[in-house]
């Protein structure tokens, strides 16, 4: 039985996306410094964007929930919101300092910004769209610049027509090279293919990614989908309620979350407070009773003391079910436990399972089929010791 | 029928309307985008004459253009006779009555512009100007030719205004409104008829030609 996880496939694009890093240069013109602090008396208690970070050139991911403030970040730094204090420099231009009182138009930011909702002229074909932000350049050299983005991102042949009448996937193909056209110094993406299949969207990313090559600059990219976090991951800044509270590779702040916020959004389903019970130095692993339960499991070391409070997580895909006692595993924690309900999603199957504390569990049509499983049946948990990932409390 | 009263409505008309483009846009624009805090107080006053009986606009002109009043003085020191009873004086009067009629339909279809679509065109290192030109306006043209329209055929139509500012000389302030009720209080009937019947039929054909070209798809052809 296999977990279903979406991310098995995605990993090897993890390693791809750091190479891209390495090779970039460290030309501190296109390093974008962001200290930002916005208030909203959105509802009664209001709304607070507070946040400080540097993007070298490469892709950024910002992560969060919806609401966490993640577009209006990008509207403070393209211009569109003036933050209440800060700063926001592209390397030596300041673009905003409430200090000294400087705020650069939005027109003079040469920021690129693609909108989650693309904003394309609907007047214009997707030429003039693309020839829109081509101003002080003569007449030749636009065409040229024109002619070869269009060649860039394949849509040469949608010239003439107006955004109504081209397809979602190359609606985004020239929302991105009208603001890569323009030879922006920092790129800001809101969700641009939010709306796209996984097949389109990661065509789209590749051109994007062979742009970036040439061109180093920073490229913000909002997300809210842990998949394209994966897919494009170099670096990953997660937001949660106007701050930031976790910033690095992926693999760091999505697989090993130090915080229950960032665990949930990585995809943790199964999250439990726990008790260090043992600690056993010599085999690298600990004993952790989980709180409202009997239930000892086995989890990798941390630095903790025995007694400490700690937070567990462990992905739904990577438990697995048996409908016997299972022998002869490498596997450290057999838990039995009784099926509690049993609900498709998709190609998903989402178990319920109490083992003596709520558990979800992920499975594939076939398996559930071929256990013959149906909610009251008694079964066995078998999780290994690293699928139990230690978070602080 | 009158047709020197005719061509001089027409005159007028075409005039104001075209004038009221070059200054309803501007404050329309305004009206749209402005965050000052006492707006609704200018679109109150652009929106008087709406409400406000058109005796009581055209007398307060007609004070106002008047040789006591700073703007009669200034003109009449300028020109050496006074706006009151002339066709200048008809034209201010007009555009002052017209005027919520081209900058509501204007400052209508700019409020339903996409602010995203502003926002992009400032990212794109688009000026105010620009933005406005290549995207605002293109996409107003439905408000703008209902303002066009609207305004034009208001303008012909006019009567309390033109009586107080422009009184009844014939070629210069006689419109054809004023001919009808001339006509009217000669007991001519059928030549009151005629002329008001011509007037019906321009302002529908104006109407109908606004909510044609407003069309937004042409699904049924009305002549197949």
């Amino acid at each position: 039985m296999d977990g279903v996880a979406v991310e098995i496939g995605s990993r090897p694009e993890i390693s791809r996306a750091q190479k891209v890093t390495e090779s970039g240069s460290t030309d501190s013109t296109y390093v974008l410094f962001a200290k930002v602090r916005k208030c909203f008396a959105r509802n009664a208690q209001g709304f607070t964007l507070e946040v400080k970070f540097a993007a070298p050139p490469g892709l950024t991911i910002l992560f969060g929930p919806s609401g966490a403030g993640k577009s209006t970040l990008l509207d403070c730094l393209a211009g569109l919101t003036m933050p209440d204090a800060g700063r926001v420099a592209m390397g030596k231009t300041i673009l905003f300092d409430s200090t000294l009182g400087l705020n650069m138009p939005v027109s003079r930011r040469r920021v690129g910004y693609v909108f989650q909702d693309l904003a394309l002229f609907p007047h214009l074909t997707a030429e003039q769209n693309i020839q829109y932000g081509l101003i002080h350049i003569n007449r030749q050299k636009c065409q040229q610049r024109c002619a070869s983005i269009l060649q860039a991102f394949r849509i040469d042949h949608l010239r003439l027509r107006r955004p109504g009448e081209i397809s979602g996937g190359e609606r985004q193909r020239v929302a991105l090279a009208r603001a890569l056209v323009t030879d922006p110094h920092l790129l800001l993406l809101d969700e641009p293919l939010a709306a796209l299949d996984a097949r389109t969207k990661s065509h789209i990313l590749d051109d994007l990614r062979a742009w970036n090559q040439a061109h180093r600059i920073p490229i913000l990219y909002v997300t809210h989908s842990r998949e394209e976090v994966f897919a494009l991951g170099e670096r990953v800044i997660v937001l949660e309620s106007g701050r930031i509270v976790a910033e690095g590779t992926p693999h760091e702040v999505m697989s090993a979350p130090q915080q229950e916020t960032v665990a949930q959004l990585a995809g943790f389903e199964n999250i439990f407070d726990a008790v260090v019970v043992a600690a056993h130095e010599e085999r690298g692993t600990m004993t952790c009773r989980l709180s409202g339960s009997n239930v000892e499991i086995e989890t990798p070391l941390v630095r903790a003391a025995v007694g400490s409070m700690l937070r567990v997580g462990i992905r739904a895909g990577d438990i697995l079910l048996a409908t016997s006692q299972p022998i002869g595993l490498s596997a450290r924690n057999i838990l039995p436990a009784k099926l509690l309900s049993l609900a498709q999603r998709d190609v998903l199957v989402v178990g319920k399972l109490d083992c003596g504390v709520q558990t979800e569990v992920h499975l594939t049509l076939a398996a559930r089929d071929s256990l013959h499983l149906a909610p009251g049946h008694e079964v066995w948990l078998v999780i290994k010791t690293h699928s139990c990932h230690l978070m602080q409390r | 029928m009158d047709w020197q009263a005719f061509l001089l409505t027409i005159r007028l008309a075409v005039l104001v309307a075209a004038i009221l483009v070059l200054i309803g846009l501007p404050i329309a624009y305004w009206i749209t985008y402005s965050r000052w805090r006492w707006k609704f107080l200018v679109e109150a006053i652009v929106a008087l004459p709406i409400v406000l009986p058109p005796t009581v606009l055209g007398f307060y002109v007609l004070v106002a253009l008047g040789p006591h009043s700073p703007i009669g003085r200034w003109w009449e020191a300028l020109t050496g006779h006074t706006l009151a009873f002339t066709f200048q004086g008809l034209v201010i009067g007009s555009l002052l009555y017209s005027l919520p009629f081209a900058v509501q339909p204007f400052a209508a279809s700019f409020a339903a512009v996409d602010p995203k679509l502003i926002a992009a065109s400032a990212t794109l290192g688009a000026s105010k100007l620009r933005t406005f030109f290549r995207v605002i306006l293109p996409l107003s043209a439905s408000g703008l030719v209902t303002g066009v329209a609207l305004s034009f055929a208001h303008t012909m139509g006019e009567f309390g205004v033109v009586l107080m500012v422009g009184g009844n000389i014939p070629g210069v302030t006689r419109t054809v409104s004023i001919d009808i009720y001339d006509q009217v209080q000669a007991s001519n009937y059928a030549s009151a008829n005629q002329t008001a019947l011509v007037l019906l039929t321009i302002s529908f054909v104006v109407l109908s030609a606004v909510y044609a070209l407003n069309r937004r798809v042409w699904t049924v052809w009305p002549w197949r």
